[in-house]
């Protein structure tokens, strides 16, 4: 009796949502399969991996991730170095100096950097916010005017600021809607709903489900991302087709495994070393498990992800 | 074919004697026909009707037991594709690869440092469960002393060889280990399936495709060895991943029982050499359906982040992930520092305190018993109140241990407040924000 080979392949699909402008633009989503199951049916758009840059430089980060920025001075010219690394498709800008309880920039000098970061790179662009719920809403409005027709993805659109963000975002300047939902398939949908009711279309709104390092609740994240997928494409419900981006890289490189340095746990070995680890095996846990795209911040761990995805696409 | 509860059911007793540790034999005969359980715990079947069954209501995929020094884990005996359906039952485990063409500095660089990782983490030791000894071909006396020093180091051991009489030699060293044997394919799997009966152990065994190993995998069974393994091949990284899909699909969702054995992916052969490329892989197989994966070699930074996913993956979604009880003094803090308490939910633990250790503040983190719940859970349960953390505070002896009197709760549990005065008097009972993001904040006033 020879193998029968069993398949997966559904009728209803993911949303397919471009993000950027021109030669260089991206298309995420659009599979009606599960991830990388290419056995099972065609992926036209490989999952995409993005790299993370901040408003506030490289001053904060770790010295070996510096030297890959070696030289770059203002914000858009790091910007145009980690466009230039191996595997990146897209940039995320985030916004961390915003932070009302940080460094608390004011929008116009956030708009300013953005406008920069935007003429410098023709990959497409994520903005990331500071993670206050007022500050973002106020930030996302103007720095969606300032970078009209350059199609930008927002992370995020929460439940605390949908209505602003998704109303400036996504219908006054025609940018693409990150909604965060924290980890539940209900409260994802429940978003969804909510913004998509605000008068975006579906087709303009792409999912954080709420992200984790593995190791640290992470299995909440693969079985919602498994949750997820398997109700857009085996119950065909259109509330949950949008594709999902995992902004992985504060999570990965916030635990004590990428924070601890080097001479407090010798046997540890080097904290960047450790930091790709968490960001490559979080990464790709999170694609296996439903991403269509993710972003790190180490151009070593973006490297190996990439190539990953290619060898299984 | 499987059969469906009620064909069981006719062949029960029908007296509801419980004796199996169901309520009545129906609900037995339905878990047998979801292979939740095997049919041999009635005790009241004839043998007649055990050997009907016994080949039909076997759960789909086997459980495959290997030998890793002193330790028998189990491999295999999944049940679900995704761990929201049900959960993972038995995890994947980690392997170091050795060759017969490297020599002594070659090896101890792969072993010396693969072998230290040796840690606990959440009540589960963290460690490569396996050495790996692959046969180049090159030289196999070298062979036979590698795999002799693989059997001596205390761990499980793989011994990667397609040819028959050398791994017989091989086997014939180091029988006691009970090693895996990983090398048959569809020319030698007579032979090799011979030896791996004689010596009683775990049989691996791949193909250029998924129809010929689906073919050699028939006919092994056919010779009466079910103790198999499946090397899911090392030509392509995209060719492995389908074919451990594929085999876990087959069996899982067609019921082929062919495919019902567990996983072996060579990340070290795939890789090409390439560290980070083997992490990937090792993390793709530990989300999706590897049951072991081989490394070149492990470092703790690897180690770290893999074991850290595989923990997550194969907690049982019904079970949340607790923490041991007890005083954990943070960030150098003595009997003099400020205490703070939480619940016993991994999940909690790891966010309160990663939070408590980023604001540098010396503290006494109290976790309590809460049956694992999350804050608000538990209180909503009745297993985090004023009774539970006094009772908590009496039983590990608190109050002889730390000097400092300040008890900060958490914030979403400021109700207790009152109640939590009543009971533990002397104590300054102070309440903490409601997110642990925002203890950095609020412990510098503890500084």
């Amino acid at each position: 009796m020879p193998f029968k080979k069993p398949v997966q392949k559904y009728s209803a699909s993911i949303n397919t949502v471009e993000l950027g402008t021109g030669d260089k633009k991206i298309a995420i989503g659009g599979e009606s399969v599960l991830p990388f199951y290419t056995f099972d049916g065609e992926i036209a758009n490989a999952p995409k991996v993005g790299i993370e840059i901040s408003d506030l430089g490289m001053a904060e980060e770790l010295p070996g991730l510096r030297a890959y920025y070696d030289g770059a001075e203002s914000v858009a010219d790091i910007a145009k170095k980690a466009a230039s690394m191996e595997g990146v498709d897209f940039v995320c800008l985030k916004f961390a100096g915003a932070d009302p309880n940080g460094e608390n920039k004011p929008v116009e000098d956030c708009v300013a950097v953005a406008k920069e970061v935007a003429e410098a790179i023709d990959l497409p662009l994520v903005i990331e916010g500071c993670k206050n719920a007022e500050k973002d809403a106020a930030l996302f409005e103007k720095v969606a005017d300032a970078l009209q027709g350059k199609n930008v993805l927002f992370l995020s659109a929460k439940e605390e600021n949908y209505k602003a963000v998704g109303a400036a975002v996504g219908l006054a300047y025609g940018q693409k809607v990150g909604g965060e939902s924290s980890v539940d398939i209900n409260l994802a949908k429940q978003l969804n709903v909510l913004v998509t009711q605000l008068g975006v279309s579906s087709q303009n709104i792409v999912m954080n489900l709420g992200t984790a390092a593995a190791g640290y609740g992470f299995e909440y994240v693969v079985s919602t991302m498994d949750r997820v997928k398997a109700a857009a494409l085996a119950q065909n419900d259109a509330m949950l087709q949008m594709p999902i981006i995992a902004p992985i890289a504060s999570d990965c490189w916030g635990v004590k495994e990428a924070v601890v340095s080097e001479e407090e746990v010798p046997e540890w070995g080097p904290v960047d070393e450790r930091g790709i680890c968490m960001e490559i095996t979080t990464a790709v846990s999170c694609l296996a498990s439903g991403a269509n795209a993710v972003i790190l911040k180490h151009p070593e761990s973006v490297k190996t992800v990439s190539r990953l995805i290619k060898e299984l696409i | 074919m499987a059969l469906k509860g009620l064909d069981i059911f006719k062949l029960t007793p029908k007296t509801n004697c419980k004796d199996c540790g169901n309520p009545t034999c129906m609900a037995f005969a339905m878990k047998v026909a979801q292979g939740a359980i095997e049919i041999t715990k009635c005790p009241h079947l004839s043998e007649d009707v055990l050997n009907q069954l016994a080949e039909s209501t076997a759960p789909p995929m086997k459980v495959i037991k290997v030998q890793a020094g002193d330790v028998e884990y189990s491999l295999g005996g999944e049940t679900v594709l995704a761990r929201h359906e049900k959960t993972f039952v038995n995890k994947d485990l980690f392997a170091v690869n050795i060759s017969d063409d490297m020599d002594d500095a070659a090896v101890a660089d792969v072993l010396d440092d693969s072998l230290k990782i040796d840690y606990d983490r959440i009540g589960e030791r963290m460690y490569v469960e396996f050495v790996s000894v692959t046969y180049t071909h090159t030289n196999i006396d070298r062979m036979k002393e590698l795999a002799q020093k693989a059997a001596q180091v205390g761990r499980g051991v793989i011994i990667n060889c397609d040819c028959p009489k050398a791994s017989k030699e091989i086997l014939e060293l180091i029988k006691d280990a009970k090693p895996i044997l990983n090398g048959a394919n569809a020319e030698n799997y007579e032979a090799m399936s011979a030896v791996a009966s004689e010596y009683n152990v775990v049989l691996g065994v791949t193909g250029a495709n998924l129809d010929e190993l689906y073919e050699t995998v028939g006919k092994i069974e056919a010779l009466g060895n079910k103790n198999l393994i499946l090397d899911v091949g090392s030509g392509s990284i995209k060719a492995a991943f389908e074919n451990a899909v594929q085999i876990r699909r087959a069996a899982l969702l067609n019921n082929d029982r062919t495919f019902g054995y567990p996983s072996l992916v060579n990340a070290a052969a795939l890789a090409n050499g390439d560290v980070h490329m083997q992490t990937a892989l090792a993390s793709l197989f530990t989300t999706k359906y590897g049951s072991i994966v081989i490394l070149q070699k492990m470092s703790y930074a690897q180690a770290l982040a893999l074991y850290g996913l595989r923990q997550n993956i194969y907690t049982d979604p019904q079970k949340p992930m607790k923490v041991e009880p007890g005083i954990y003094p943070l960030n150098k803090a003595d009997e003099n520092s400020v205490c703070c308490i939480t619940v016993d939910f991994a999940l909690t633990y790891f966010v309160v305190s990663g939070e408590l250790e980023r604001s540098g503040v010396p503290c006494n983190m109290f976790i309590c018993d809460a049956g694992g719940y999350s804050v608000l859970t538990a209180w909503a349960a009745g297993k985090f109140s004023a009774s539970t953390i006094a009772k908590f505070i009496s039983e590990h002896d608190i109050e002889s241990k730390v000097k400092n009197r300040t008890l900060i709760l958490p914030g979403k549990v400021a109700v207790l407040k009152g109640e939590v005065e009543e009971k533990l008097p002397g104590w300054n009972i102070v309440v903490g924000p409601n997110e642990a993001v925002q203890l950095v904040k609020f412990m510098k006033s503890y500084q």
